[in-house]
């Protein structure tokens, strides 16, 4: 189906799945309970999980695949965000002109950006594309305010031309009349699931970009990026310019960030340079690695993770601590919150950073090769236990040597 | 003519940063072959080094002044630093106000114990992973030694002054002839470039002259050799980078007059250090330094007015647009010796 074989039919029908279900999935605590603030299924965060997890597969498309390390790409990003936010500006609040137009623009700049980047590999590469991202931070903070509205950040203002605004055209983004925001909210003996408009939006486009990647992996383009990331030298050897298919590797993933970019401000109208810092490079680098650079589900899993524990663990503070270990002697209850203080609520990132160091050093693939490992640990087990209940009949105790 | 010396001036203090770091970073590449991306932090450590050694300077207990009174009228309770009761007032007094350049003496062994326990402890298991593994574990210890580092002191950067008889500002351009009063330089901006170029002279002379560098240079050129003599290289890369990391401190502590430290610092200069050490060469020595200078001076050459109002913005994006322009006529940077990361 879809054009792919039977195991990938069955992996995308998970992934939809999962995709659909997730504001029940994300809910597995009622809300009554103290377990509650570990749901993750209220809007804002799972729009979150569906725009970044689209980021990061446009990313892994080219880092997974061609190997080149963009330290950059929160360019895109920004650049699709303003677009959108200028289209609402100038149009409506209808937010289908502005996702078009912000991938468009977006695979511009990374037409031109990879040009000239992909001269470069290695770490040449990665300064470059560097380069360019922090230029166009640092411009769009000082001397493109005309465009950007600097350090107050892009929004729209009551004397917008807004033209093809109705009387009765809603005030927030919204695609044709389906405003994002809106969430249908409901409540099933304690649980309670929110069904947002906006994340559902999100969530289809993600799967497509998901489909989209998941062709990409199967197809000779892939295969031929992946060539270049084993032996980039060897290629050219044998007469093949590589340059046309690692630029078109880096236009694509530099549409998907476009797109993330616009649909960031699809959901809350706004775009700020900050998001062209290139720490929001370094972030979409943590999750695809985090996650498993090179798979399907790897970045998506990463970019979950991270904005999981970013919106959850930095919600933790000492009185819910306290709370968690009450049932302990005080003195050790003291001593337990003081020594998980300094890893949740404002130290998040340092659980983050120390996280990221141990999966860079002993999993090198990501929270995908650990789940792997898991399952190979379990299977090899089922197989060594397959001829071991056999051994009696088939493979008879050998005599001993010396007679007894 | 005043103009173009005091813009050369005011390049000098940040290039002399970014030089002292890049020089670090080139070190470390050269060495061990590693890209440390934790080495923004180890700058930013050492700044803070010099905010423990003021808090340490500063540590005092309280004593009743029998001479003064409160506006209340009772005795007043004053805070006496411990090293005033020590040496007296005076030298103590003194002793706190040089905090700054006394805490090279600090900086020195965390530094290198840092460095060591760095080298030791994480990269030396990452010599034979791809450079972008090398990349990815120092980035996450940066953030990891700039969260500590949050958590110890605070998000809001923390002010510690130069001593007071270098704090002021002199007329430089008198001294040299010019009309007096235009060129008006700081002190202590001037003495942290000399000191940049103490550290950068006593570097290359440590490797110039003395066995050990030269033993470290032979390694450089061709690893497998000097180890096949029948020497440690490896033990002698481990000091090298703990000579690195305190580079950067001592980079880090003396500029603490300059900027405030806060936590990120290192970071924001990591960033413009590596495209100086790329625009450089990588793996080149002298390379890095000059580039270092020629950034800080250029990048303080654009954010002239004049200039400014010619070309808006580019004070701003200078820097990264020189990189993007050596990188694609000088794939090898200024000075980059052939082979080096071409992979």
């Amino acid at each position: 189906m879809f054009g792919l074989n039977a195991k990938d039919t069955r992996f995308l029908l998970i992934v939809v799945f999962l995709t659909l279900a997730t504001p029940i999935l994300l809910q597995p605590f009622p809300e009554s309970s103290s377990l509650a603030q570990f749901n993750a299924g209220y809007p804002d965060l799972m729009q979150k999980f569906a725009i970044f997890g689209i980021f990061a597969i446009g990313f892994n498309i080219l880092f997974g695949l061609t190997g080149y390390l963009s330290f950059g790409h929160a360019a895109f990003l920004g650049v699709g965000s303003y677009t959108v936010v200028w289209m609402y500006k100038l149009l409506s609040y209808n937010i289908l002109p502005g996702l078009v137009l912000s991938i468009i623009i977006s695979a511009l700049f990374a037409l031109v950006i990879g040009f000239i980047s992909l001269r470069r590999s290695g770490i040449y590469f990665s300064i470059l594309t560097l380069a360019f991202a922090q230029m166009s931070y640092n411009l769009a903070y000082s001397v493109l305010t005309p465009i950007t509205n600097g350090e107050t950040g892009l929004q729209v203002y009551t004397n917008d031309p807004q033209v093809l605004m109705g009387a009765n055209s809603p005030t927030s983004p919204h695609l044709f009349g389906l405003v994002m925001r809106e969430s249908v909210q409901v409540d099933m003996g304690g649980w309670l699931f929110t069904f947002n408009i906006g994340y559902y939006f999100c969530a289809i486009i993600a799967i497509l970009a998901f489909y989209i990647s998941l062709r990409i992996f199967r197809s000779p383009f892939g295969m031929m990026l992946r060539a270049i990331k084993t032996n980039q030298t060897r290629m050219n050897y044998t007469g093949l310019n590589s340059r046309p298919y690692t630029l078109a590797a880096f236009v694509i993933s530099g549409m998907y960030a476009g797109l993330a970019g616009g649909l960031l401000a699809a959901m809350d109208p706004l775009a700020g340079a900050e998001r062209m810092q290139w720490t929001a490079s370094g972030e979409v680098v943590l999750m695809t690695i985090l996650g498993g650079a090179g798979t399907l589900m790897g970045p998506v899993l990463g970019a979950g993770f991270i904005k999981y524990c970013e919106n959850i663990f930095s919600k933790i503070n000492d009185g819910i601590l306290h709370s968690w270990f009450a049932f302990l002697p005080d003195g050790i209850e003291n001593f337990l919150v003081t020594l998980v203080h300094p890893f949740v609520g404002k130290g998040w990132h340092l659980t983050l950073g120390i996280l990221f160091m141990l999966v860079v050093i002993f999993l090198p693939g990501g929270l995908v090769e650990g789940f792997q490992r898991i399952s190979r640990l379990f299977r090899s087990k089922r197989v060594k236990d397959g001829p071991r209940r056999k051994d009696p009949e088939h493979h008879p105790k050998s005599a001993p040597h010396v007679a007894e | 003519m005043e103009a173009i010396i005091l813009q050369i001036l005011n390049g000098l203090d940040k290039g002399s940063a970014y030089a002292l770091i890049a020089l670090g970073l080139t070190l470390i590449f050269g060495t061990l072959g590693v890209v440390n991306f934790a080495h923004g932090a180890l700058f930013m450590i050492g700044a803070f080094c010099a905010v423990v050694m003021q808090r340490l300077l500063g540590l005092s207990y309280e004593q009743v002044d029998p001479t003064k009174t409160d506006f209340l009228g009772n005795p007043l309770k004053v805070q006496v630093p411990y090293v005033e009761s020590w040496f007296g007032p005076e030298i103590g007094g003194a002793i706190v106000d040089w905090s700054v350049p006394l805490a090279i003496v600090l900086a020195i062994p965390v530094m290198v114990i840092l460095g060591f326990v760095m080298e030791r402890g994480l990269i030396k298991h990452f010599y034979k992973r791809p450079h972008a593994d090398q990349i990815l574990v120092t980035f996450g210890l940066a953030i990891v030694l700039q969260e500590v580092i949050k958590y110890f002191f605070g998000a809001n950067p923390i002010q510690s002054g130069a001593p007071a008889a270098l704090s002021g500002s002199f007329d430089f351009g008198a001294m040299l002839g010019f009309d007096p009063n235009v060129v008006i330089y700081p002190f202590w901006r001037l003495v942290y470039f000399l000191f940049s170029l103490v550290i950068i002279a006593g570097v290359f002379a440590f490797l110039q002259f003395t066995t050990f560098g030269m033993v470290v240079r032979a390694g450089m050129a061709d690893r497998e050799t000097v180890g096949l003599l029948g020497i440690d290289i490896d033990r002698r890369f481990t000091i090298m980078f703990g000579l690195a990391a305190a580079v950067a401190g001592l980079a880090g502590v003396m500029y603490t007059p300059i900027l405030a430290p806060n936590y990120h610092m290192g970071m924001d200069f990591l960033v413009l250090s590596f495209v100086v050490v790329v625009v450089g060469g990588m793996g080149s020595l002298p390379g890095a330094v000059a580039a270092g200078f020629l950034l800080g001076i250029l990048q303080s050459f654009a954010s002239m007015n004049e200039v400014k109002s010619i070309i808006p913005g580019i004070d701003q994006v200078i820097i990264y647009l020189v990189a993007i322009v050596i990188l694609l006529t000088r794939p090898r940077g200024l000075m980059g010796r052939k082979g080096v990361m071409e992979d």
